[in-house]
């Protein structure tokens, strides 16, 4: 590598010129990817099996967009509900009352310790364990009687189910961040005669989501994938109403296609975001890695240019 | 006689069986600059974190400004402030730490306007405008944009400074404030604290730079073990001490 300076003076001085090392089993490697990739490739589009005819057909299918609605909706809501609880489990978990944090740790324990199957048929099925809620001053009057049955719908079984759940792994994956960022930081903010919430909100936290969004973009696509678990509580979800669709007309692979092509569109989407988000939390340690990146493509694109 | 700035009396401090102060009396005058001196270990920067109640004292008294830190006294009880109350107390104080600790998420303005405007509710604009002014009188009029990231060490001390200064604190506390930095930049961060001192502000400087203590401090005291081994004026201290300890320290680090 010349330095600046040798540039500037002498011009450039003499490049090495060497024989470069062979790598006889990349080539070989390739060759043999390139062969699998061809099979497979030809198999999925000429095997009469895949029917893309029939998927073309579906894959606008007013159920299958409902269905698909009904997928994002959930998605959103219960990572929406997860982020918020997982924000303050966190800080309860790391409270020093050791009340507030033992009941942290104990939501945890047992929302991450028993299958979120079981805990949406829970919630589908609370009706059975408490017929009839009372809201009012415990031990005294009551003022509302809703109906379990007619409260908890599929829907709202699902949503919450879901919800609760991810919770109790959002507050792992905060109390990470926050234990990532420099116990320096929480002193110098308190310095300055913040109290702890402030420090929190406006120092901890914003630095902590530099740790907490990779494990979050993978726990929502993790999310959009688990909703499909709704359809046991008959949930009308993206997976549900394709396989309504391929139980009457048997067309069961195209139709996983269909349902494969929209979660794969809705993960897709999801890294775009995902990229956003870190780019902007990133910000004030990443700007001079970006630099660096963009030297490291111009580089790659004009070796010659970038030295 | 006014009250002194800093007042400590038999201030003991324990982190579970290890006794760290054992007894530190002191007082810091208004407008007095006090260095604290002493091997590692010595309890110099664990007192300093005492003064703005970072740490909690064990026993003993220690007020600042007439009054006691983290505490309010009602007739012979004691009780324990409020944490809003102790914030408040601390936004008095301006503290600057070894390692800078500069919010890494926010540029050198953002740094110094975030306590002025969430702490002490100053209007945005005048924040900017006070800080930017600050951060001009540090040298670093061309660096509000930048994240600390982007800064020197150097640099970044001195925002921290600025930082500090934009809540027009009554007492600056300094942790070792240029232990961290390479020797070619040291002198710009102690160029601003003489200024500082200059300009007659209180200040409480954990440091291992003889020649600033020599120069700018009005006393200065030797710890050694979580106790005063030997106080004064610098010229005394530093340059004819009494105790054998001070003098086998300062032949090292002279």
């Amino acid at each position: 590598m010349s330095t600046p300076e040798d540039t500037a003076e002498t011009g450039r001085p003499e490049e090495i010129r060497a024989v470069p090392v062979r790598h006889p089993g990349r080539w070989v490697a390739a060759l043999l990817v390139l062969v699998l990739a061809a099979a497979a490739g030809r198999s999925v589009v000429t095997d009469s099996h895949f029917e893309w005819s029939v998927v073309g057909n579906y894959l606008f299918d007013e159920r299958v967009l409902s269905g698909l609605r009904l997928t994002l909706e959930l998605t959103v809501i219960a990572m929406a509900i997860g982020v918020a609880l997982g924000v303050i489990l966190a800080v309860m978990r790391l409270s020093p009352n050791p009340l507030v944090s033992g009941s942290s740790w104990l939501y945890i324990w047992f929302f991450r310790g028993t299958p979120v199957l079981v805990q949406l048929i829970f919630w589908y099925n609370i009706a059975a364990l408490y017929p009839k809620l009372a809201l009012g001053i415990p031990f005294g009057p009551s003022f509302v009687h809703p109906d379990v049955n007619t409260l908890f719908t599929p829907y709202r079984a699902a949503i919450l189910g879901l919800g609760l759940n991810e919770g109790a792994y959002m507050a792992e994956i905060v109390r990470a961040g926050i234990i990532s960022v420099d116990e320096g930081q929480a002193d110098a903010a308190r310095a300055l005669g913040m109290t702890r919430l402030q420090t929190m909100r406006r120092v901890v936290l914003p630095q902590a989501m530099r740790v907490i969004i990779p494990p979050t973009g993978n726990e929502t696509i993790s999310m959009l994938k688990t909703t499909s678990l709704v359809e046991v509580i008959a949930v009308m979800d993206l997976l549900f109403s394709v396989s309504n669709i391929y139980s009457q007309n048997y067309k069961t692979i195209p139709l996983l296609i269909v349902a494969s092509i929209w979660y794969l569109v809705c993960t897709s989407i999801l890294y775009v975001g995902q990229y956003y988000l870190e780019r902007y939390y990133g910000r004030g340690y990443t700007r001079a890695e970006n630099a660096r990146l963009w030297e490291r493509m111009r580089a790659l694109a004009s070796p010659r240019a970038a030295r | 006689m006014s009250t002194p700035m800093v007042l400590a009396e038999g201030v003991h401090k324990r982190f579970g069986r290890n006794e760290v102060l054992k007894g530190i009396d002191l007082e810091v005058a208004a407008g007095e600059v006090m260095c604290l001196l002493g091997p590692s270990g010595s309890g110099k920067s664990t007192f300093l974190r005492c003064i703005n109640h970072l740490e909690k004292i064990n026993s003993g008294r220690l007020s600042v400004d007439g009054e006691l830190v983290g505490y309010r006294q009602e007739g012979e009880r004691l009780h324990e402030l409020r944490e809003s109350e102790v914030s408040r107390k601390r936004a008095e104080i301006g503290m600057v730490f070894q390692h800078f600790n500069l919010f890494g998420h926010m540029t050198a303005l953002e740094n110094t306007t975030c306590a002025p405007i969430r702490v002490k509710g100053i209007p945005r604009d005048q924040a900017r405008a006070r800080a930017s002014e600050l951060l001009g009188r540090v040298g670093l009029s061309d660096k509000l944009g930048a994240y600390p990231a982007q800064l020197s060490g150097g640099q970044k001390q001195r925002v921290a400074i600025a930082r500090a200064l934009a809540m027009e604190p009554k007492l600056m506390l300094f942790d070792e404030p240029t232990s961290a930095l390479d020797p070619e930049l040291v002198g710009d961060v102690l160029d601003a604290m003489k200024q500082l001192a200059r300009d007659g502000m209180t200040m409480v400087v954990v440091t291992h730079e003889m020649g600033f203590a020599r120069e700018v401090a009005d006393s200065v005291v030797f710890m050694d073990g979580g106790l005063v081994v030997e106080s004064g004026p610098p010229e005394q201290v530093i340059t004819s001490p009494q105790h054998e300890r001070t003098r086998s320290f300062l032949s090292k680090v002279l």
